[in-house]
């Protein structure tokens, strides 16, 4: 992955405040590399622009996956391979089937959904983060912004911006 | 911007900040292990070492070291399972039902409720795989493989058979929800920790950097999850309850089960909730997050479920009476005067009688009553199952045959076995793992307590 190595950040010590900075910054023609909260703040992906997450749409496939293959299953085994009269139901004893369907559409989606989740968002145990300020999990949120992606802006200009909206500290980070 | 009416109590109070959030929580996560700690640690690691020498026994000698015999041939293990899942029920309801109706107050309990949850079902899946007799034998006959390895396959109209599907869903859906909750808070332990703590709690976190994109998808895959909890949490104990409705025992064989045992889940689980949480809250100093508002909400949740299952007992008699089947009256009839008279009226005073007192204001915002009472509507929703499960079976349909079970040491003695597990994992999770869900309390900060910026 491309590693950019020098950013400004600007601090925030409140949720409200950073909604209107964030508007504030976009506004001024600065792109915002991404913005780190120690919870999620409430409308801050549509300030910033991001698309809403298809996640829901994988968790619904996978879900259709688990129906699919658990009523496949049931069929194939108790109707096809091995029929067998129990309790004088017929072989294909569809209600019966739908406990085991609904529980394993509920185990894929739950899963298939988190594991997408998971690679996405680049979630692993061994994952070196970027991190940014040491208390971005902790009480304050911190708006990256980085200076390559910013050329046509003097660094002192984006200062002031971040300055005007709000921002407590105003800080440079590099990474190697 | 966030406006919360002026009539709603502050769900966190002491005027907490952001930052006194994180050290209120991570403190007990990274201070040395209190003697406290060590001592109730200790405790629960001798239960489980003791009912291990029972569980031991049963595993060698096989199951004829309990007290079954023909005629009863379940009792304390399938009390014991439905009692443990039962418990389990609350961890869910709290951490996804209370999410999808947007309850802001299960933000500071539902990390414990839902580490509970999992323990007890933990507890609860032992008892199935121990009356197998030998486990190690055949504990894959449970699963959808050819049976002996021919061709005959297990029988999907059989209700234990979704159990099995429906538990071993529930434990991994809950684990994943729970562990996706710990992922933001594992990074803050992190970013205040250094060397080898630094290390663990990394691994632990995920490379979680708490980017606004990152915050976005794990708020849909909350709400997703929560979605489709919901609906497993009254599928699980609806498919528990199958184990005994779809079968033709008077006692057993009644419509009424799916949500008179959901409700009956729900009222046991929330009094383990509370059980649990007044003694952490008091241990750990986290009166500020879990309040008396929070206590006495928790026991509005005991009153309306215990009111359920109070009608639902006065409706299995009378649709018994109604029905006019001789077999079914007799059932009933037996239970409430027969020779387990006492298990029954005590089952009657826990759970229908004793709940009601959080009627009264002053007893549902007093933390002794409510502690006492959480007891005892375990005790009381234990004998329920009990009451169900042994009283259908004792009398069957030969008097010759008909019989008492009378437990042996074996039974108290896995029983034991479960409540060391539970109480050792507990305390594990309480000391190692951050007891409230941070990242959670400190997004409804701002709209919830008295004030949050000095």
């Amino acid at each position: 992955m491309e590693r950019d190595t020098h950013f400004i950040l600007g601090v925030y010590d409140d949720e409200d405040v950073l909604l209107h900075a964030v508007e504030k910054v976009r506004g001024s023609g600065v792109k915002i590399h991404e913005v780190y909260s120690p919870y999620p703040v409430h409308g801050l992906e549509h300030v910033l622009g991001y698309k809403r997450s298809r996640l829901p749409i994988a968790a619904f496939l996978f879900g259709m996956l688990g129906t699919s293959l658990a009523l496949t299953m049931q069929f194939y085994m108790m109707r096809f391979d091995w029929p067998m009269i129990i309790g004088g139901k017929d072989y294909a004893a569809f209600p019966d089937f739908i406990p085991v369907s609904f529980e394993m559409t509920v185990l894929l989606a739950a899963f298939g959904m988190v594991g997408v989740f998971m690679i996405s968002s680049n979630l692993k145990p061994w994952a070196q983060p970027r991190i940014f300020d040491l208390r971005a999990t902790d009480d304050k949120h911190i708006m990256a912004i980085d200076i390559a992606n910013n050329s046509s802006l003097e660094v002192e200009k984006i200062k002031e911006i971040l300055k005007s909206s709000g921002a407590t500290e105003i800080n440079k980070k590099s990474f190697e | 911007m966030q406006v919360t009416s002026s009539v709603r109590q502050p769900l966190v109070t002491g005027g907490k900040t952001y930052h006194d959030v994180t050290h209120d929580v991570a403190r007990q996560v990274e201070g040395k292990a209190t003697k406290l700690w060590f001592l109730a640690f200790l405790t629960a690691a001798g239960v489980l070492a003791l009912g291990s020498i029972a569980l031991l026994s049963t595993l060698w000698n096989g199951i004829g070291m309990w007290g079954l015999n023909k005629t009863v041939g379940w009792a304390w293990d399938i009390t014991n399972f439905v009692w443990w899942v039962g418990i389990g029920h609350a961890g869910t309801l709290i951490s996804a039902v209370l999410l999808l109706f947007r309850q802001k107050w299960r933000t500071s309990i539902n990390r414990a409720a839902e580490a509970m949850t999992i323990f007890a079902v933990i507890c609860a899946a032992m008892f199935p795989v121990i009356h197998m007799g030998r486990p190690w034998l055949g504990a894959y006959w449970a699963l959808p493989l050819p049976n002996t390895f021919g061709s005959l396959w297990v029988n999907f109209n059989s209700p234990l058979l979704w159990d099995v599907f429906a538990i071993s869903t529930y434990f991994s859906v809950s684990l994943v929800f729970w562990y996706i909750g710990l992922i933001p808070d594992f990074a803050t332990i992190r970013d205040r920790a250094t060397g080898l703590r630094k290390t663990i709690y990394g691994a632990l976190s995920f490379g979680w950097d708490g980017a606004a994109k990152t915050w976005m998808r794990y708020e849909s895959v909350s709400l997703i999850l929560a979605g489709l909890a919901t609906p497993l949490v009254l599928s699980v104990h609806t498919i528990v309850s199958f184990d005994f409705a779809t079968s033709v025992i008077p006692g057993w064989h009644t419509t009424i089960f799916p949500p008179y045992f959901v409700a009956g889940a729900i009222f046991s689980g929330f009094a383990m909730v509370l059980t649990l949480m007044i003694v952490t809250r008091k241990v750990y100093k986290l009166e500020d997050y879990i309040t008396i508002g929070h206590i006495e909400l928790m026991n509005i949740v005991i009153i309306i479920t215990g009111s359920i299952v109070g009608i639902a007992y006065i409706t299995e008699f009378f649709i018994a009476w109604y029905s006019g089947v001789e077999a079914e009256q007799y059932a009933f009839i037996n239970r409430a005067t027969g020779p387990y008279w006492w298990a029954y009226w005590s089952m009657m005073t826990c759970n229908v009688i004793s709940p009601q007192l959080f009627w009264f204001k002053k007893i549902r915002t007093s933390i002794a009553a409510t502690f006492a009472l959480s007891i005892v509507v375990n005790i009381g929703m234990w004998f329920e199952r009990f009451v169900i499960i042994v009283t259908s079976l004792h009398r069957d349909y030969l008097p010759s045959s008909w019989a008492m079970f009378y437990p042996t040491w074996a039974d108290v003695g896995v029983y034991l076995f479960t409540f060391g597990l539970f109480f050792t994992l507990f305390f594990l999770f309480a000391k190692f793992f951050p007891v409230i869900n941070m990242a959670e309390v400190k997004s409804v900060l701002k709209s919830s307590s008295e004030k949050v910026h000095k």
